[in-house]
């Protein structure tokens, strides 16, 4: 059965749409200023209003729960579109990851409580699942004992998506079980002010919004659980996968402009009176990444048509959510070192912005399982 | 008992009482002695060290005694060094005076001006800058711009540099002029010298992706430099700059050895070594548990044993007092490669927490990790880039043709 690797008419225009409303509304210039103020909140939440509006947090809601059902063929082209300007905004942690889980995971009067208000952007919610700083999602030792009807949760999270503005945290956290198997693993709804919970904001070296957050005897009442008890695997494997392909999607757009000025650069920049986009060391550097960017795209596209495509197993779109999350990792650490070399002393400066991407980069590689773990993963789904 | 044998008892001894015992601690950033006029010491042993070794001119170890180096030969110079790293110590002194500018005054300066300069390059006294690149002029430096006009006995400087690495607390640069602009461009440059605090300089800082800002834009607007600050020939300085350039990249290419890492400053033990790093980070205490990192460390390790041992081996091979060669392109080279390496690994080594900026959440060290990681970007840039390395080991080493029919255009 074979994917549809070109995006649709509809598709397009969604694309071209986000395309003009991110170089308008949140260049890159938009993500130094709130770096340089050292912004609160970490976005722009008028851009963020515009987003909702825009239809970018219902992308892959059904239309039941306030959506607009357009697939996440959609939210990846917009991702794709953000990625292009390091837009920082609540969509990876409370649309991609969070409203998937809910989705995913909860039951009719969870989603029809909190995925309305997702959509709205009332709500901003994010993912409490690593534990340590490497991405291992069986391995949870946060824990969450049930006592008197009430759970009591007790752990620490780190590399928790704009935890500072979440309102709701989905914490992972186990049931049951010892710390590596993954039956007794359950997903919480906690509400970010409940008692024990303490956030702290981390300051990342991409100035994006991340932190911290320590669970010390948080006191959830039994129907906050999400899901079933003790088994929120393997749906959550399956919103991980959707995590790992929007971000790769993200990683493809902030790709292809670090390509695109270091090509622009080649084609202007002149040394020994002539453009040093002539010398063959370069020339045939940038070709080679120009191919690897073809297949990044292809893995992109593949894997956003796979989860719009209902007869795709879940095993399939994890082989495709580890392929293009290792590729995009490679090619992303590729493509932000060549871009500095190839400015030369300019692309080291602050002032200048390719360094935002190399940052983007290392941050964007390790999220959600990096190369080596998604090699990993995927020799074992390939049955080796 | 052979010469050298007594030469080793004897710097031993001297440097076991005369080593401060905070000198054989790891060092750290801030208490890197550049020297100066404006030079502070944050530990006073720094001081006191600095001021013993510069007595002995061993912080010049194989300059001659005349100008206040240590007149040692090569085979005592590489005691020493042995000695040094024995007991730890820290370097007495850093300074582009010592890895770029004095080697190439020995060489091409007259007996005043080695007089003048080299002694307070050996006790730290005079800190140095180096105004090469411009913002026309990286790669292709032979193309450089500001003029210098000889009026009088002075010669008028203007123009601009750019990417001066402490511009703006140096006391002095050593400087690349154009002194003729109808020639070809190799054969109308000099190279001179001048107090930074002379009328008419003045530097802008420029911040790195790293956060610090330690280079500068620097200008010039008619400085006014008495002609005897020349070095050389007038319109013969090409020669004299390839050649610092070739020491400057052998001191470039340190950062690949393991020794580069242990003076990075600021780190304790779990950072020191990368293995340590990854091991630490993931509670592992015998073999590293995580075997696909496992194999790329020990890849690294191999590759950095393998450049120490070239290091050495160059070291040995050149007759004294000869310096670096072509060679130095390809130490500049497989030095930053590896360098560069090591802050991916360590990267990798410790996940997430790498990933920091600064503030809550993070070790200092983790932090310093991550700046310095952005840092290392810079090491195939400066000094000459990789690319320009690779051409002149293409050309000069290997003798390949030259396709553009750049021949004596790249900084060779
Ligand atoms: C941290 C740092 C500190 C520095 N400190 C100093 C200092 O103290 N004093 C000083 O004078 N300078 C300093 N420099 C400047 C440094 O020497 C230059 O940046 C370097 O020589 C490159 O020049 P450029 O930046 O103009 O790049 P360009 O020359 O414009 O190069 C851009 C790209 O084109 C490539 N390229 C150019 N020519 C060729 C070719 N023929 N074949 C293949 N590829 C080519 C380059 O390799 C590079 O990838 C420093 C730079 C940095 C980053």
């Amino acid at each position: 059965m074979t994917l549809n690797l070109v995006l649709s008419e509809d598709q397009e225009m969604l694309r071209d749409a986000a395309r003009n409303f991110c170089q308008k509304h949140t260049p890159i210039k938009q993500l130094r200023q709130l770096r340089d103020s050292r912004d609160a909140t970490g976005f722009d939440r008028e851009s963020w209003r515009q987003m909702v509006e825009l239809g970018w947090t219902g992308m892959a809601i059904p239309e039941a729960y306030g959506g607009y059902e357009f697939g996440y063929g959609g939210l990846g082209v917009v991702l794709q579109e953000t990625g292009r300007t390091l837009t920082c905004s609540p969509l990876i942690a409370s649309v991609l990851l969070a409203a998937t889980a809910i989705n995913k995971m909860g039951n009719e009067s969870q989603k029809a409580e909190l995925l309305p208000k997702l959509v709205s952007g009332e709500l901003l919610a994010t993912l409490a699942l690593d534990e340590t700083p490497f991405h291992r999602p069986t391995q949870i030792a946060t824990t969450a004992v049930l006592d008197n009807g009430r759970y009591r949760l007790n752990g620490h999270k780190t590399f928790v998506l704009d935890a500072h503005v979440a309102d709701l945290l989905i914490v992972i956290a186990r049931t049951s079980g010892n710390d590596i198997e993954t039956p007794g693993v359950s997903a919480f709804l906690v509400d970010a002010n409940t008692k024990g919970v303490t956030i702290t904001r981390t300051s990342m070296v991409d100035s994006r919004n991340c932190g911290n957050v320590q669970l010390d005897n948080v006191v959830l009442s039994a129907d906050s659980v999400l899901g079933e008890p003790g088994q929120a695997f393997p749906l959550l494997d399956q919103v991980l996968d959707i995590g790992r392909i929007g971000l790769a999607a993200e990683m493809l757009g902030s790709i292809e402009e670090a390509f695109k000025h270091t090509v622009e650069y080649l084609n202007q920049r002149q040394q020994f009176g002539v453009l040093i986009g002539s010398f063959q060391g370069l020339q045939h550097r940038a070709a080679v990444m120009y191919s690897e960017i073809e297949l990044c795209k292809s893995a992109v596209v593949a894997a956003l048509a796979a989860l719009d495509d209902p007869k795709q197993t879940a095993t399939q779109i994890a082989m495709l959510a580890s392929l293009a999350k290792a590729k995009l990792s490679d090619v992303f650490f590729l493509v932000s070192n060549e871009a500095i070399q190839m400015h030369g002393g300019i692309g080291m400066t602050d002032e200048f912005d390719i360094g935002f991407f190399i940052k983007r980069a290392r941050v964007a590689q390790q999220m959600l399982g990096d190369a080596t773990f998604h090699r990993d993963r995927f020799a074992t789904l390939q049955g080796f | 008992m052979s010469s050298l044998q007594i030469f080793r008892d004897n710097t031993r001894a001297w440097l076991e009482e005369n080593c401060p015992a905070s000198m054989r601690t790891p060092m750290v950033q801030e208490e890197i002695v550049w020297g100066g006029r404006h030079a502070t010491f944050k530990n006073p042993d720094s001081k006191i060290w600095l001021e013993r070794m510069a007595e002995r001119g061993w912080t010049c170890p194989t300059w001659p005694q005349e100008y206040g180096g240590g007149g040692l030969s090569k085979d005592e110079a590489i005691i020493l060094q042995q000695e040094l790293q024995r007991i730890d110590a820290r370097p007495a002194l850093t300074s582009f005076g010592i890895s770029m500018l004095g080697p190439v005054l020995l060489e091409y300066g007259t007996h005043e001006q080695k007089a003048r300069y080299i002694p307070p390059i050996v006790r730290g006294e005079i800190r140095w800058c180096q105004g090469y690149s411009e913002p026309g002029s990286g790669s292709d430096l032979a193309s450089l711009s500001t003029k210098a006009e000889l009026q009088g006995d002075h010669y008028i400087i203007n123009g601009s540099k750019v990417w001066t690495s402490y511009a703006d607390k140096a006391d002095w640069i050593f400087c690349l002029v154009r002194t003729d602009f109808e020639v070809p461009k190799h054969s109308g440059i000099s190279f001179i010298l001048f107090d930074m605090e002379t009328e008419g300089v003045s530097t802008k800082p420029i911040s790195l992706i790293s956060g610090a800002s330690p280079f500068c834009e620097t200008f010039f607007d008619d400085v006014k430099v008495p002609a005897e600050n020349l070095i050389g020939q007038v319109n013969d300085g090409w020669t004299i700059a390839k050649r610092l350039l070739q020491h400057e990249r052998t001191m470039i290419s340190s950062f690949g050895l393991s020794k580069g890492q242990s003076d990075r400053g600021g780190t304790t033990s779990s950072m020191a070594t990368v293995e340590g790093a990854a091991k630490a980070y993931r509670g592992d205490t015998g073999t590293l548990s995580d075997p696909v990192l496992r194999d790329q460390i020990a890849q690294f390790n191999i590759d950095s044993e393998a450049f120490a041992l070239t290091s050495q081996r160059s070291v040995q091979e050149s007759k004294h007092g000869q310096g670096p060669n072509a060679t130095s392109s390809m130490l500049k080279y497989y030095g930053c490669e590896l360098n560069k390496r090591r802050y991916e690994l360590l990267l990798q080594s410790i996940g997430s927490q790498s990933l920091g900026w600064e503030g809550d959440g993070f070790a200092n060290e983790e932090l310093l990790v991550t700046r310095e990681w952005l840092r290392s970007k810079a090491n195939s840039i400066e000094g000459g880039t990789l690319e320009v390395q690779l051409n002149i080991i293409a050309k000069r080493v290997l003798g390949l043709p030259d396709m553009l029919s750049m021949a004596n255009k790249t900084r060779s």
